[in-house]
């Protein structure tokens, strides 16, 4: 069997599929529950400042194959309430990234200090979040503004720190490039696409945000562009996320440059148990290719030869 | 898992109580008792609602209790709403005496179940509560396929005055059951719990949680290791007595614990 241990940012996993922010994440128990069904890696909802309770429904829009809307607008407990959340998945063993966001690096730095001092192994700033007004990718489309957070957070806390980019930018490598620059540990790519859906009875957007974010297979091609130009543009590590379902997908993604991913809507398309069944075939896919060691193939596809 | 949601017209709106109102749809996917949908009224909210008719048409049954629910209540005939389910698991129909347990509004997911397993030949005991006689909600529906319908008020307009679990309690020590299925508040649920408990009798309670996705992504209605969208809504009796929050709290929409 194909070892599927990654590194990323010097932090060791057991495989490279991480529970992406956003699924299942609200309640230790859950984070605990992925784990437990086989994650390598668990990042948290986005957690803020405060209580948020997110968009009235509806906040998706599912389709038969190729994915799903959402605008559930950063529902989140607030870090008050959030750190019994992570000690439940900590109890269990999970290794916890948490993922937070904010209006500014002064929130944001804020936010990471006290999240850090909950035990997560790492950070996930979501510079990212397409459909919040004045957070998440309102702030990270700027590269002045994502080296400001980043820096500030890198001055809050001795984790490593993963800036989560959107791919809502003419240049998404450019905002790693920046995150790199302010000292990121890692790149996260991509956060949902901008998107929209309508429905023509009733002449009225389907989400109640009106836009919300593409995510699931359709956006697969476009994170794989993503990872693609970021491993070019910078020297840190990657997390690919975006449509990933089989095993070729993990492999397309590594192959761009990724050291591990995450998944979302796959997991609420097969239920959690895709995260063993992923593994599992992952291990015998790398074995039908005869590698032996997943992390042989990190950015393969480039010319340039694969960097650790 | 039907994940596309279809719009479709209410072609019928009853009155059932003064404050629950029954909206019947087209909606072609076959669905079990115990499952739910997702109705979204157009420039409201988006909620998850049992069916309370399984066959065609569809129907939900809706009691007035936050602001959208009230929106819902207010819908008239032919207003297009969009559906999408049904999600969730279902009650199982194979025991051949069963007693019933409805608090309130509650009574809406039990209706379908016993007509369903009357018809395969179970024996069908229901208590219902109510805050008074005419908040009773389908006494009817179930006094046409039941061996029997007992019912308490808090008022004592009709019926025991006071608790239905009063009432479940005894016809628990009186005759036997093979299975009691139960949906209303959870203080309520937890005393049919501990009534049926000591004569290892088997019990199902349907629950109610927030619920945004209902497809198990976005943990909104987290119940202990749980999920009520996917692993729910019907639950043996074992997994909620063994959850700290069962009966005390749930989770707002920020996904914080606030009491029940």
């Amino acid at each position: 069997m194909a070892d599927l241990r990654t590194t990323v940012a010097g932090l060791p996993f057991r495989n490279p599929l991480w529970l992406a922010s956003g699924i299942w994440g609200e309640s230790g128990n859950s984070l605990k529950g992925a784990w437990d069904a086989g994650a390598g890696g668990v990042v948290t909802k986005s957690i803020g400042s405060q209580p948020r309770m997110g968009y009235p429904n509806p906040t998706i829009e599912t389709y038969e194959k190729w994915g799903m809307l959402n605008a559930m607008g950063l529902p989140n407990p607030g870090i008050d309430e959030y750190p019994q959340e992570i000690a439940v998945a900590r109890a269990a063993g999970a290794a916890v990234i948490g993922s937070v966001f904010g209006a500014d690096a002064d929130e944001f730095a804020t936010l990471a200090a006290r999240m850090a001092a909950t035990g997560v192994v790492a950070l996930e700033l979501n510079l990212s979040c397409p459909h919040a007004k004045g957070l998440g990718s309102e702030i990270g489309q700027d590269p002045d503004q994502v080296r400001d957070v980043v820096r500030a957070v890198k001055r809050a806390v001795r984790i490593p720190v993963i800036a989560k980019i959107t791919p809502n930018h003419f240049d998404p490598a450019s905002l790693a490039a920046a995150a790199e620059s302010a000292g990121a540990d890692a790149i996260s790519a991509i956060n949902t696409i901008r998107a929209l859906s309508i429905d023509v009875q009733l002449r009225r957007p389907v989400l109640a945000n009106g836009l919300g974010g593409l995510s699931g297979p359709a956006i697969k091609p476009v994170g794989l562009a993503c990872v693609w130009q970021i491993f070019d543009r910078v020297k840190i590590p990657i997390v690919g996320v975006g449509g990933i379902q089989q095993p070729d997908d993990v492999l397309e993604y590594v192959l761009a440059g990724a050291r591990a991913v995450e998944l979302g809507t796959a997991v609420a398309f097969e239920g959690i148990g895709v995260f063993s069944r992923l593994a599992r075939e992952l291990s015998q896919r790398l074995d039908t290719l005869q590698v032996s060691r997943i992390e042989e193939l990190v950015g393969a596809a480039h010319t340039v030869s694969a960097r650790s | 898992m039907n994940l596309v949601r279809t719009i479709t017209e209410v072609s019928e709106r009853i009155v059932e109580t003064p404050s629950t109102v029954t909206l019947r749809f087209r909606f072609p996917p076959p669905a079990a008792p115990g499952q739910f949908v997702m109705i979204w009224i157009p420039g409201d909210d988006e909620l998850p609602m049992s069916l309370s008719y399984t066959g065609d048409p569809k129907g939900v049954t809706i009691k007035a209790m936050g602001s959208s629910s009230r929106g819902a209540l207010s819908i008239a005939d032919g207003t297009l709403v969009g559906i999408r389910g049904p999600y969730g698991n279902r009650f199982d129909l194979s025991p051949s005496r069963v007693l019933l347990v409805g608090g309130g509004s509650g009574t809406a997911v039990l209706a379908p179940a016993a007509e369903a397993a009357a018809r395969k030949g179970s024996r069908i005991v229901a208590a219902l509560g109510a805050t008074t006689g005419a908040e009773l909600l389908f006494e009817d529906r179930l006094r046409a396929i039941a061996e029997s319908v007992e019912v308490a008020t808090d008022d004592g307009s009709v019926g025991h005055h006071g608790y239905v679990t009063d009432v479940s309690r005894r016809l628990l020590s009186e005759q036997s059951f093979d299975a009691v299925w139960t949906c209303g508040p959870e203080v309520m649920m937890q005393k049919v719990i501990a009534a049926a408990l000591p004569r290892q009798i088997p019990v199902f309670c349907s629950m109610e949680r927030q619920m945004k996705c209902a497809m198990g992504m976005c943990d909104a209605c987290a119940l202990g290791p749980y999920h009520v969208c996917t692993d729910g809504p019907v639950f043996p009796s074992h997994q909620l007595t063994a959850l700290p929050e069962f009966g005390r709290t749930k989770r707002d929409s920020s996904g914080r614990r606030v009491p029940l």
